[in-house]
Parts: C-alpha cells; structure tokens; sequence
C-alpha cells in the first residue's frame, strides 16, 4: 500500500480489477444537482468509505449505481461494462446487493421471509445462504418467526444485511448501517462487515460514523455538495488533520 | 322475526357478504401495490357479468340440466367472468394507470382517472350491450333446496358460496404461497427495496390487476345469477365492497374477505328488521362505526412502520 501522505485527486492505493466505476457521474433532482462528476473507483475485495455530511450525495451515489436513479451524465461501470440505465430488478443479477439507508425491512414480514425476498432472484431458496446470514447474526436466528416491524433498530439493521446477502452480492452497498444505533451494536456490525469482506464480498461503505468506517477501509472518500473533496488511503484521511477539523470532527466517537 | 326468518336471511347474508368478499380483494389487493382506489373495478365487476351472461347464452343450458352440466354452466360462466374481468382489469392498467406512474403523477390525478375510465366503461357497455336488464341465462333447476339449521339453501346460494369460498381460499393460497404472492407482498410494503430484491415491479403491479380482474369478473357473473345484468350494475355492489376493504382495513386481504362477509350480513339483516328501504344504509353504518373506533379498519394495523 502507498504510504504517501499527500492527498491526491485519485484515490492512493493499488487498485487491482476495478470492480466498480464511477466516471463523471451528475446525478439530478429535477432542478437540483445532487451529484456533479463524481469519479470513484472500488477494487475487487476492497472496503471503501464513502463520508460526508448530511446531504453530500453520499445516498444519491449509491442509489444510482443499484439502479435507482439514471444518472444525467457519466457512467457506472461493473468490471468494465457499462451498467447504468440498467433497471434496479436485473441489476440484482450483476452481484449488486444494496443495503438501503434507514434499513427498510419487510415490516409485515417475518424475518424469514424478508431473507427469503432477499434470494427473490434465484429459484428458490438455498439453505445454505439462509445459515450463513444465521450464523452471522445468531439474533436473526431466534428471531426467525417474528415480524421484522416488530424487531430492534439494531435487529432490523442486521436483517436488512442478511436480506442482501441472500442474493449473493459481489458488491456490497451499505448506507449508513451505524445510523440510530447503540455503540455496541455499531461495533458489532463493523465486525461482521468485516467478516463478510473477508468472506469475498467488497463493500463500499456510506457513513457518518468517519473515524470507525476509515478504521475498516482501506480507502475513503469524502463527498462535499455533490463533488469529490478529498479521497486516499484511509490512514491518510484519518491522519490528515484538515480533515480530522472539517469531516472527523463531528462523526469522531 | 322469527328464528326461523333469521337463518334464512343469515344465509342470503352470508351468500352476498362472500360475493362482496371477493370483489373487496381487488380493491385491496390494488390499493396494496398502487396505494390507489380503483373505482374502475366495479366496472371490471359489471363486464365480468356480462362476460358470463355471453357465454351462457352462446353456450345455452336446456330448460333443465344435469346437475353435472349445471356445474359445467356455472363453471363456464365464472370462466367467462373471469376472463372479462382479466382483461378489463389488465387493460385499465396499461392504458390508464401506467402512463401516469411512469410520469409520477400525483395520488389525486390516479384517482380522477379512476372515476373517469369508470364512466367510460360503463357507458361503453350501455352502448354496446343496450340499457336494459337482461337476465342471467340460468345454469341449473333451481328447485332443490337443502337445510342447514333450519335455513332454506337452494342451488344458487350453495353454488355462490362455494365458488366465493374456494376463489378466497386459493387467492389466500397464491398470496401467501407463491412467489408472485410473495411479489405482491413486497410491493405493497416497500415497492422501491422490492425492486432491489429483484422483482420486477411493472410486472407484479400488472398481474395484481389481472388476478383482482379475475375475481371482479368472476363475482360480476355470480351477482348477475340471483339478479339481472345492467350496465350500471356495478355502481352500488362496487361501492359496497369498497366500503368493505376499508372495514377489513384497506391493503389487508383478510380484512377484505372479513369485511365483505360483515357488510353482506348486515345489509340483508337490515331488511326485515328496519325494511328494505334501509338496505345500502346498514352497511355504511357499519363502516362510519368501525373507522370511529378503528381508523384503520379492523385488520388494518400498521406494525411497527419504520422511518
Ligand atoms: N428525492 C429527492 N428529491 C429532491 N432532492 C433530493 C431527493 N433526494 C435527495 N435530494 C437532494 O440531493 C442531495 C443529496 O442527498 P443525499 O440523500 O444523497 O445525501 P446524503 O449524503 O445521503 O445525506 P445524509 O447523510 O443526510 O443521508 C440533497 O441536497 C438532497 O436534498
Ligand atoms: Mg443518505
């Protein structure tokens, strides 16, 4: 890894197969640009952080690359190919599994069927995927019968990953997994996003959370009104001390 | 009233209330993925009447079938219902729903266009099949009548019923068991993360119409056997059943069936005991009374709605 401290335009560290791209992004509302040329890249295997304050664009980003949103300009690229404009249900069967801000589980739903509606793309479901999200999170597994709009922030938060993971995601977005939750229990789903990185899955990360979502990537950037402010090596961003005053500051625990 | 008298018109409620039951699961189940009241179904209901009344009188009994081919008849005529109402329902979606989601039109616009392609429709069948009631070619003898505690059943009522019953049971079956049931549930709670999950919404909000079509129509043919078939004969069962969604808790399926069941009940209850000049009003008492204790009707609980 680079052990420049310079902050550079371009991400700093090695980046092997890009496994996603984004190049030039503009993403609107209407009349409002959420999004204005964001170039980002996220390695196959990597975690990468992707901060900033409350309406940066970090959502937007995310929502766009699962197909949510169609970009105004730019591209998405998956292993080079060209994904945007792809609508949200097939790009399910790229490897994109989306964790979506503010959890949004199947609140009529049992826990086991919001799994289930996780693996809604395959045939059925694989018994094996239903124990990995167990075995990752044991209070899914005893909860298995009870309504998700009955469980805990926390629970839901832990059901709203396992539900991605049913569909065996290569990528894996995850946006603001720490929002409304205990320390605890947002040191517990670093954990296992880590465990699930090191499982093969790459994850790119959206949070507020700076200093701990920077401790499990090795790469971040920082979003400022819609445009890239500053990116590299997550060593480098966490010792960058203008941006430990502008960005760390707040999100620090 | 005698006991008697009661069981009787128990049964006549019991036989309406599952017909309302099975028209109240399209308002619902569409309400489920569009968040819209479909106004446009009670003409999905009336064409699926005249859809059984077609093929019955193609088709024509002879003045005293089999009790097989009287089952046939009837089966044909729900068919034939159904099928009118599939494609009334399928084609309602297309060409007048979908065009505004794509433009993201406001609830307001979805709900004139409603009541709008209601007046079309049912204007469109007065000047296609004539104003007039004609009557439902009947399919059976209806002179058997069997006893149940003392209530008087004839063919008609335990054929209504029975087919009411077993399109409840298979729809709660689909929804429940079935992956486009599954769909369908995903849809009506979170279309957008529905979506991320990999199903595909266009499709799933299409063919909820079609199925909500096929009971419509199937109904529309079951309600025009013990009366006559009109072209506005879809306006006051519609409204009905509607009313009965939003008892049962508007979204919930159950609740539709459950709801249906009760407003059927009453409504035939209300005639000999306030007389039949009272009918309609029963039922929407009903409603007035239960959304003043329950607000959102009474299966219609929201469980913990997140952000
Ligand atoms: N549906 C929408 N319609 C109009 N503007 C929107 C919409 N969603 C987001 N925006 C605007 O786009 C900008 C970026 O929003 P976005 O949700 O991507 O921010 P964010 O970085 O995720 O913020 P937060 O940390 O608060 O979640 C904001 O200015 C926001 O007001
Ligand atoms: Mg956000």
């Amino acid at each position: 890894m680079s052990t420049t401290t310079e902050l550079q335009k371009e991400s700093g560290g090695p980046v092997a197969v890009p496994l996603l791209e984004l190049r030039g992004l503009r993403v609107a509302y209407g009349a409002i640009e959420a999004l204005k040329g964001i170039d980002l890249t996220v390695g196959e295997g990597e975690i990468v952080a992707l901060l900033g304050g409350n309406g940066a664009g970090k959502t937007t980003t995310l929502r766009t690359v699962s197909g949510m949103l169609t970009p105004r300009q730019g591209e998405v690229r998956l292993r080079g190919e060209r994904i945007d404009g792809i609508k949200s249900h097939e790009l399910v069967n790229f490897g994109i599994g989306h964790v979506p801000e503010g959890r949004r589980v199947f609140a009529r739903m049992s826990v086991r069927e919001n799994l289930e509606m996780g693996a809604y793309r395959f045939k059925g479901v694989d018994s094996a995927d239903m124990d990995r999200v167990y075995t990752l999170f044991p209070r899914l597994a005893e909860r298995r019968s009870q309504l998700a709009g009955t469980l805990s922030g926390g629970e839901q938060q832990m059901l709203a990953i396992g539900r991605a993971l049913m569909s065996r995601p290569e990528l894996l977005l995850l946006d603001e997994p720490s929002m409304g939750l205990a320390p605890l229990i947002v040191e517990q789903i670093f954990v296992i996003i880590r465990e699930i990185n090191e499982q093969g899955t790459t994850v790119l990360l959206v949070e507020q959370n700076a200093t701990q979502a920077l401790g499990l990537a090795q790469r971040g950037y920082v979003l400022e009104t819609g445009s890239v402010a500053v990116s590299g090596p997550a060593q480098d961003l966490l010792a960058d001390p203008r941006i430990r005053a502008a960005y760390l500051g707040e999100g620090a625990a | 009233m005698s006991l008697n008298e009661f069981w009787d018109y128990l049964v006549l409620g019991v036989v309406l209330g599952s017909i309302y039951a099975v028209i109240a699961i399209g308002y619902t189940l569409v309400y489920g993925v569009l968040q819209l009241i479909n106004f446009a179904h009670s003409e999905v209901f009336m064409l699926g009447a005249y859809g059984g009344l077609i093929s019955l009188t193609i088709i024509a009994p002879g003045d005293s079938p089999s009790a097989l081919a009287s089952v046939g008849y009837v089966a044909l005529g729900l068919a034939a219902g159904g099928l009118f109402g599939a494609v009334t329902a399928y084609g309602l979606e297309k060409v007048a729903y979908r065009p505004l989601r794509r433009r993201g039109a406001p609830r307001l616009i979805f709900l004139i266009t409603a009541i709008g392609a209601s007046f079309f429709l049912y204007n469109l069948a007065g000047k296609l099949f004539g104003r007039d009631p004609l009557p439902m070619p009947d399919a059976y003898e209806n002179k058997k009548v069997f006893t149940l505690f003392g209530a008087d059943l004839n063919v008609t009522q335990l054929l209504l019923l029975g087919a009411a019953v077993v399109m409840m049971i298979g729809l709660d079956l689909m929804v429940n068991r079935t992956k486009l049931g599954s769909g369908i549930r995903a849809v009506s709670q979170d279309a957008e993360v529905a979506g991320l999950m990999g199903v595909d919404i266009d499709k799933v909000i299409s063919r909820t119409f079609v199925i909500g079509g096929v009971l419509g129509g199937a109904a529309g043919y079951l309600y025009g056997t013990f009366t006559q078939v009109k072209f506005d004969m879809g306006f006051i069962p519609g409204i009905t059943a509607f009313a009965a969604a939003v008892v049962g808790g508007i979204g919930n399926i159950r609740g539709a069936m459950l709801g249906g069941m009760m407003l059927g009940i009453v409504e035939t209850l209300t005639v000999p005991v306030f007389g039949g000049e009272w009918r309609h009003v029963g039922a929407f008492v009903v409603l007035i009374g239960v959304l003043m204790f329950r607000p959102t009707g009474i299966l219609g609980e929201r469980v913990g709605r997140t952000a």
